[in-house]
């Protein structure tokens, strides 16, 4: 397919590693902050054919995964009222809460749905006036202009019954507290592609320079991954601290402005609660006052529920690039994807599910 | 479905669905309905488009494409192609990707 296959030229991918071999004066510990990055270079061995001139650690970016159990909860609660449609990714149906995943909830008999696009919750809502259809909006600033779209266009087309349980985060802040983190060993960021599509460049740059850390906008597939690790080793080693962008054909550095207006419009700046890993300040995205009546924690007020996390799920320090996956001591034993401990062993970008689909195992100890 | 996954493909047709734009794009044979209000000033027939759960969230500029591929490839041309890593093989991501199977090197 085009601009995808050129993208997985092995030979080329094989160039550049041997360039990264060379460029490297000692070992340089990376991060990609993308869980569809990170599923790219566990599941080609890029990691592997890498060390150890560059170690990769892996971010928090699975929106899956960092989304608060007391969320999935309250998802899990509103599927459960019989009045509700609770409408989904599909991938947020395996993540255990503390009552149990949203297919559970559909086992019992709640009415969850999964669709495709933000949209096809709108259209849902139209489809059932009787209903209330509530879309779980999850994700980071590469889906919030699409689930930022559903409440304008419900909002527009008079849709009273549709609502959004909006559990949005974002990315820089998350990367400013994984540099101020105790012991950080992070020296360099390869940035998220599709996120950066939205929201440029520009947010990068205070990053880089607070910090004196390079910072390269990065594809998905293993050339643009491997050009972007080149571009980071290169930085590092003739000791500069950039925002560049190795995503050119896709990322601006204004980003998109159109979709950036939208979200001004529809969503502002909160503090937000990150699976495993705690509230980050100005890490997520809430609705307006304007959009309150469309907010579902609004319209449904929910008795809080317990955050019961399982006690031996070490999801947290994975998020944050402290502990690989095979270093759990559950990993492939207590926890795999059929019986997932925690989200990171259930969202295909969740790295945990990386690792044991791409036939890794637990580290001897 | 991955929330963070975008999949490059081709706009096919344009039209407009009650003041929204939407339209056609076509990821290798497999078409589906997209938004594209966000590319809406720059996009044409024919054009490649990033899509995220349903939204064209970029236009894929073919020239910036072409030329990172060049700069690639010459690289590539450069290198020593006798390297010990040739022998070590890796792990084929062109067939695992591609779902046609394969078997390790």
């Amino acid at each position: 397919m085009k601009y995808l296959t050129e993208y997985r030229d092995p030979e080329l991918g094989r160039a550049l590693i041997r360039r990264i071999r060379e460029r490297v004066s000692r070992p340089r510990v990376l991060m990609e902050v993308c869980g569809g990055q990170t599923y790219t270079l566990i599941r080609q061995g890029i990691d592997e054919l890498l060390a150890p001139a560059v170690e990769l650690i892996h971010g928090p970016g699975c929106p899956v995964c960092v989304t608060p159990v007391r969320q999935i909860d309250r998802a899990v609660a509103l599927a459960m009222d019989h009045r509700v449609i609770l409408a989904s990714f599909g991938d947020m149906l395996r993540v255990p809460g503390s009552e149990g995943s949203l297919l559970e909830a559909r086992a019992r008999g709640g009415d969850v749905r999964v669709v495709y696009s933000p949209l096809d919750a709108v259209e849902l809502a139209r489809r059932h006036p009787e209903r209330e259809v509530v879309f779980f909006a999850v994700g980071f600033e590469t889906t919030a202009p699409a689930n930022a779209m559903a409440v304008w266009r419900a909002r527009e087309l008079g849709v009273g019954n549709f609502s959004v349980l909006v559990s949005h985060v974002t990315v820089p802040p998350a990367m400013r507290a994984i540099l101020e983190a105790e012991g950080s060993r992070v020296e360099g960021f390869l940035a998220a592609g599709h996120v950066c599509t939205v929201m440029g460049l520009e947010e990068y740059f205070p990053l880089a320079d607070e910090f004196r850390v390079p910072i390269v906008v990065t594809g998905f597939e293993p050339v643009d991954l491997l050009e972007g690790i080149f571009m980071l080793v290169d930085q590092l080693e003739t000791g500069r601290w950039e925002v560049e962008n190795q995503y050119a054909r896709a990322v601006r550095r204004e980003g998109n402005r159109p979709a950036r207006e939208i979200l001004a419009r529809v969503f502002r700046v909160v503090d937000r609660e990150w699976r495993g890993v705690g509230t980050i300040p100005g890490s997520g995205l809430g609705l307006r006052d304007e959009f309150r009546e469309m907010d579902a924690e609004e319209r449904f007020p929910i008795r809080q529920l317990g955050a019961g996390e399982s006690p031996e799920c070490r999801a947290g320090e994975v998020l944050q690039g402290r502990l690989r996956p095979t270093e759990c001591e559950a990993f492939g034993s207590r926890c795999t994807p059929e019986t997932p401990l925690g989200a990171p062993m259930v969202s295909s970008e969740g790295a945990c599910a990386a690792y044991y689909r791409s036939g890794r195992r637990k580290e001897p100890s | 479905m991955t929330v963070c996954l975008g999949i490059p493909g081709m706009v096919t047709e344009i039209k407009e669905g009650e003041g929204l734009l939407m339209g056609t794009v076509d990821f290798g044979g497999v078409r589906r309905e997209v938004c594209l209000a966000y590319v809406a000033d720059e996009v044409r027939p024919g054009d490649y488009v990033i899509v995220h759960v349903g939204f064209a969230i970029s236009r894929l500029d073919r020239e910036e494409a072409e030329r990172t591929l060049r700069l690639l490839q010459e690289l590539e041309l450069d290198g020593d192609r006798n390297s010990e890593l040739g022998a070590q093989g890796n792990r084929g991501w062109e067939k695992e990707r591609d779902g046609s199977g394969g078997e390790a090197p």
